[in-house]
């Protein structure tokens, strides 16, 4: 699998193409050295759990000294079996501590490098902008930082683990056979190979068959998500029965698949235990053929049939535990493509004193011959060359599409233009700490996005220190206190999900306050286009009229009576200013703007 | 995301071996096979031990201590492993292809039966629950229902199998088969045990991992929000703390299983070595040979790993009663929708409507009170009124997505609840506010498998305006749309919907704010083509344009009829009318919104 992120480039451009793709182990490596946390101790968890797997050891070995030599006299030597498997019950005892250990700290280690991870990725994607470029891709970032780290943490604790035994099993395993009679240790390896060699082959059926799965297990999601969300349609136009038929149909390709997988993996199971019934009468042959020649002893040889078992499971496993590595290593590439990704706006005080403060005081706006363009994509705001004084009321107007938006995000550093440069107060926006601009710079968007908190808690977005209190007076200042006193809980209520608890313009009030309580000096006012009861409408203008004075106000103009008491317009058309001016000269003039007038004319009045 | 119930306490394994039972009884065949494999399995299993013990007895003990062997007696020993193998593995492939296909038939057959009753319950039971809720039901929860039967087929052969094991046990020594009457049922309880220790963290687990996952969608959905006031660091913060709290859940996890894993791994390990000492003594007393030591002690490292099977079983019972409760609620909700045996009189022409004293509540609130108006045949009513004054009520009813809790709706004088299955659908269409696409091609999704020629779904989609951009979609009507599809723009959907409302010739046209997102002009000549159907139209509208073309405006407020009349009575008598209809005509006609 790809950096997934990848795909974002063509749009967003914020992603870094060059990030080659890794190979599972550099991947590995790649995601100890960003997260020191994985290092931690893990010497002593490798060597503990090396020691946990001793134990399984033990066993073929007290059958071995038992058989070889409290059984080899005329009666039992029953001191010599006792005190063997006294040691050997040591040995189990303190394996099974070293494997206690082990687990802990596994999980420990695992669990505090994943959560690490997580985080990092968190901050990662907030400073993308990505984020807000491509709505559409959120969806597959906040997978980056859930199932993609839930993948890792699932497979660390039951595939990684086991891999970890496994191999510690084999290769203890090994020694003891080697040490026993070489002769066989050969015979065992020779049965094992074919199976050791296929377990790739294998394995990439497996994984093509889980692929489908989950392809299948999706559209099934899909036709029964068609059967609730389309529920109205369904029943108004009575097309329950050819529903019922797509559902079907989706259920049946899903669990065909299922089954399909499971044959596969029954099979792979199989292969294993036949290859140890295979390997086990081999060891028998060949063992006793030695025995008679007296290159092995009794015990040797029936601790042998013993040490075959231990090869079984991890041969057993294998195809599903490189299953669950793949996508675990997927996982991996995909959380590290984030961190890998350079923030391409970058904040120049991060971590240091570098960067300017804005000065104190209104803020004055100039762009200097500023153009910007998607990468790859034609320039979809060209030569804007404009000055706007300190406590203008500038409203900007255009059809949909025509880089209105652009203007507002390289005004709030959302995104950098690609050419020339955007200055505030003289001073060039990539120079200032992020700090000062979004203290002094804030930009209430179309949506007015709530959190699932108390109508208190948003506001607080702006300013975190505000009491209850100190945001119901915001809300008073606003002209809003009586829309405030009409909720259940006062600024308590809770907004629900979304905010969807309250409508749509009442959600743009909170938003407003949210902003005023912030106190920037430069406000950047996106306006909402959806429409919303009188009532609120009427609040939603006094609001706005109460947080724009006094400040630099930029506003994404969708109704025309906005540009009617603004300072000032700007006409935006095809990506270039095409006229600017107040609203009763430009609409003197023919031209875009007059155009525009006369339509919503003709439309509302 | 499945909020994970807590599981009932008590009577769980009781319920729990209720729904395998219910399992075993609608799948009896693959269950059998499954079993049966299962019981090979485990008598291979068994056998493998015995035979194990026989080689060694008779061939190795023999051949080394004599320094001769014959080769019959090597092949002989060769054939028998082999073949013990091989009918095991025939066991093992039978157990799990069986237990995979019945489980995932299972599946398959209550995702159906729960689709199926989604699709026949009523679009107020709908309204009642959330669309997650609904989704999780037909796919986590009956995925959890039917958790146990992958196991459980192992699980049966391996209670047969050490029922055999205490019984090989007792004909070879007494003494011994106390030593493994005590090993394996610890085992047993041990993993009943564990999973009441773990459960409630795994469920803690997944709750955690559902709120870290929760913040994120938040989070990254408010990004211009976070960004635009510098919050990132606190939203990192509100991030980290949920991290590590699932973090801390996970090592406690670790711990648990950390602790039965080895504990797991030692028993049986413990108990071959008690075989050994105890055998030995009973060696030297004569009471068994060597032979019989090795195949007890072989036993005990077969078993360990299947013993647990049981306990897996177990394991998966609470989450399987929780999702099969709340499969069940959704298999026994009742509120069908009854119905008639009436049809309208075939035919054209549009049909009348008639409210007459409808009254509808959704939940506690009454949102529609008293209401009585009749609509002649052909007409354009408009529905007009502010946010919540119940006009989409009012839609719904007209098509009987819901039914009134007083008075009735009349069609050409048939009370809709009289007429029988299909003839309302026959007759009415509604075009909703969302528009909802399948997941299908163009096509598809106007005729929704309706015998139709593509000549018949252009027309629709002319008079819906819609027929430009399909016929500019790269494969024109058979561009697949919807979910996986071709995306289109919330006003390409709104058409697409509309062009299915009008294909099928609807006596009854409903609108329910159905062009929302189509550009003014579009939506004027979009009404104006309705007018050459033969339809009676109800359409909510918000539009000042788009009310004036209407015959007769139905103006509700506070979920009343307040006035009706045309646009210009209304507009002068009725203030309230007047000035709804401006502060929607402020904001709705502004040019530069909505896309073509």
């Amino acid at each position: 699998m790809t950096v997934t992120l990848a795909p974002a480039a063509d749009t967003a451009g914020t992603v870094d193409t060059r990030t080659v793709e890794r190979g599972a182990i550099a991947t590995l490596a790649h995601g100890l050295r960003t997260t020191p946390e994985f290092r931690e101790g893990l010497l002593v968890t490798v060597l503990l759990a090396l020691l946990a797997t001793a134990g399984r050891v033990v066993v073929p070995v007290a059958v071995q000294q038992t058989i070889d030599r409290g059984l080899s006299g005329d009666s039992p030597d029953t001191d010599l079996v006792r005190r063997a498997c006294l040691l050997a019950g040591v040995a189990v005892l303190v394996t099974a501590l070293a494997s206690y250990r082990m687990n802990v700290r596994l999980y420990r280690t695992t669990e505090s490098g994943l959560a690490a991870l997580r985080v990092r990725a968190f901050r990662r994607i907030h400073d993308l902008s990505v984020l807000h470029q491509a709505a559409e891709r959120r969806g597959s970032l906040v997978s980056r930082v859930t199932s993609d780290v839930d993948t890792i943490s699932t497979f660390m604790q039951w595939g990684g683990l086991l891999i970890v035994v496994s191999v510690a099993q084999v290769l203890l395993a090994t020694v003891l056979m080697l040490f026993w009679s070489w002769q066989l240790t050969v015979v065992v390896y020779v049965c094992f190979l074919p199976l050791v060699l296929s377990i790739r082959s294998l394995q990439k059926r497996l994984q093509v068959a889980y692929q489908l799965v989950r392809l299948r297990i999706g559209e099934l999601l899909g036709a029964v998500a068609e059967s609730v969300v389309g529920a109205s349609v369904i029943r108004a136009h009575a097309v329950e029965a050819r529903t019922a038929e797509r559902v079907d149909l989706a259920v049946d390709h899903a669990r065909s698949s299922q089954t399909k997988a499971q044959r596969i993996a029954a099979v792979t199971f199989s292969a294993g235990e036949l290859t140890a019934a295979f390997a086990t009468g081999a060891v028998i042959v060949v063992g006793v053929l030695l025995g008679v020649d007296g290159d092995i002893t009794t015990g040797r040889l029936v601790g042998f049939l013993f040490l075959v078992t231990l090869f079984v499971q991890p041969v057993q496993v294998a195809t599903e535990v490189l299953n669950e590595a793949q996508n675990a290593v997927a996982g991996l590439r995909r959380v590290l493509g984030v961190l890998d990704t350079p923030t391409d706006v970058a904040d120049p005080g991060e971590g240091g004193t570098a960067g300017r403060d804005l000065p104190d005081g209104p803020i004055a706006v100039r762009f200097l011959d500023t153009g910007f363009a998607y990468p790859g994509g034609p320039e979809v705001l060209s030569d804007v060359d404009l000055e706007i004084a300190p406590r203008t009321r500038v409203a900007v107007v255009g059809e949909t599409g025509s880089g209105k938006t652009t203007l507002a995000k390289l005004l709030t550093r959302l995104m950098d233009p690609t050419r020339g440069q955007v200055l505030l107060s003289g001073v060039p926006l990539t120079d200032l700490r992020f700090a000062s601009l979004r203290q002094r710079v804030v930009m209430v968007p179309q949506d007015g996005f709530l959190f699932d908190a108390s109508v208190a808690d948003n506001v607080r977005y702006g300013r975190a220190d505000l009491t209850d209190a100190g945001v119901l007076a915001a809300f008073v200042a606003l002209g809003l206190g009586d829309w405030v006193a009409g909720l259940g809980d006062g600024v308590a209520s809770q907004v629900g999900e979304r905010g969807e608890s309250l409508s749509v313009g009442e959600r743009q009030l909170v938003a407003i306050a949210r902003a005023y309580v912030a106190d920037p000096d430069l406000l950047v006012l996106d306006e909402a286009t959806s429409a919303v009861d009188p009532a609120t409408e009427v609040r939603l203008q006094r609001a706005l009229d109460s947080l724009t004075r006094g400040r630099t106000t930029v506003a994404i103009a969708h109704r025309l009576s906005t540009a009617e008491g603004a300072d000032e317009v700007l006409v935006v058309d095809r990506g270039r200013i095409v006229q600017r001016g107040p609203h009763a000269e430009l609409v003197q003039v023919p031209g875009t703007y007059q155009d525009l007038h006369a339509s919503w004319v003709s439309q509302s009045r | 995301m499945t909020t994970a119930a807590p599981a009932p306490a008590k009577g769980v394994l009781r319920r729990g071996f209720g729904i395998l039972w219910v399992a075993v009884r609608e799948q009896p065949g693959v269950f059998t096979i499954s079993a049966v494999g299962s019981l090979l399995f485990a008598l291979t299993t068994i056998a493998q031990a015995y035979v194990f013990g026989a080689i060694t007895n008779r061939v190795i003990v023999p051949s080394i201590r004599d320094g001769e062997v014959g080769p019959a007696a090597l092949a002989l020993s060769m054939l028998a492993v082999m073949l013990v193998a091989t009918l095991k593995v025939a066991g093992i492939v039978a157990r799990r292809l069986g237990a995979g296909i019945m489980q995932y038939r299972l599946q398959a057959s209550y995702r159906q039966r729960v689709t199926r009753r989604y699709l026949s319950l009523p679009f107020s039971w709908h309204q009642r629950h959330p669309t997650g809720e609904l989704l999780s039901n037909a796919s986590s929860d009956v995925e959890a229902t039917w958790a146990p039967i992958a196991p459980f087929p192992f699980a049966v052969g391996v209670v047969v199998m050490l029922v055999g094991t205490v019984g090989l046990l007792l004909a070879t020594d007494p003494v011994l088969a106390v030593v493994g009457s005590v090993v394996f049922p610890t085992i047993a309880v041990l993993t009943v045990l564990y999973s009441r220790r773990m459960s409630p963290l795994i469920t803690e687990a997944q709750q955690l991992r559902g709120e870290v996952s929760g913040i994120a969608h938040e989070s990254f959905d408010g990004a211009l929000v976070v960004k635009t006031l510098g919050r990132e660091g606190s939203e990192t913060d509100r991030f980290q703390a949920k991290a590590q709290e699932l973090r801390d859940t996970m090592i406690r996890v670790g711990r648990v299983r950390g602790l039965f894993d080895p504990v797991m791994e030692s028993l049986p390990s413990f108990g071959v070595l008690v075989v050994l000492y105890v055998g030995t003594n009973r060696v030297g007393s004569g009471a068994i040979d060597a032979g019989e030591l090795v195949r007890v002690a072989y036993l005990f490292t077969l078993l360990a790993f299947p013993v647990r099977a049981i306990g897996w079983v177990l394991n998966e019972m609470p989450r399987s009663v929780v999702g099969w409760d709340r499969v069940q609620r959704v298999l026994t909700a009742t509120g069908n929708q009854s119905y008639g045996t009436e049809r309208l009189a075939p035919g054209p022409a549009p049909t009348t409507l008639e409210l007459a004293g409808v009254g509808f509540s959704y939940g506690d609130v009454e949102v529609l009170h008293d209401v009585s108006f009749e609509v002649a045949a052909g007409r354009t009513v408009a529905v007009v009124g502010p946010t919540g004054s119940g006009k989409s009520s009012l839609a719904s009813l007209l098509v009987r997505l819901v039914d009134p809790d007083r008075g009735t709706v009349r069609l050409d004088g048939h009370d809709l609840r009289d007429l029988a299955p299909g003839a309302l659908a026959e007759v009415a269409a509604l075009v909703p506010q969302s528009a909802f696409l399948f997941d299908d091609s163009v096509r598809g999704n106007v005729t929704l498998g309706a015998e139709l020629t593509d000549e018949d779904v252009w027309a629709a989609l002319r008079v819906a305006q819609a027929d430009g951009f399909v016929a500019a979609l790269p494969r024109g009507l058979d561009t697949v749309v919807g979910e996986r599809g071709t995306t289109l723009s919330g006003g390409q959907r709104q058409r697409l919907a509309l062009a299915r409302a009008i294909v099928r010739r609807p006596r009854l046209l409903v609108m329910d704010d159905a062009t929302s997102a189509v550009d003014p002009s579009v939506e004027q000549r979009i009404l104006a083509g309705l007018r050459h159907a033969a339809s009676t139209v109800v359409v909510v509208a918000y539009r000042r344009a788009t009310i004036a073309l209407a015959d007769e405006v139905v103006y509700v407020a506070g979920g009343r009829l307040a006035d009706r009349g045309t646009h210009a009575e209304l507009t002068e008598r009725s203030p309230g009318y007047r000035e709804l209809v401006t502060a929607y005509s402020r904001a709705e006609a502004e040019p530069t919104v909505g896309a073509a």
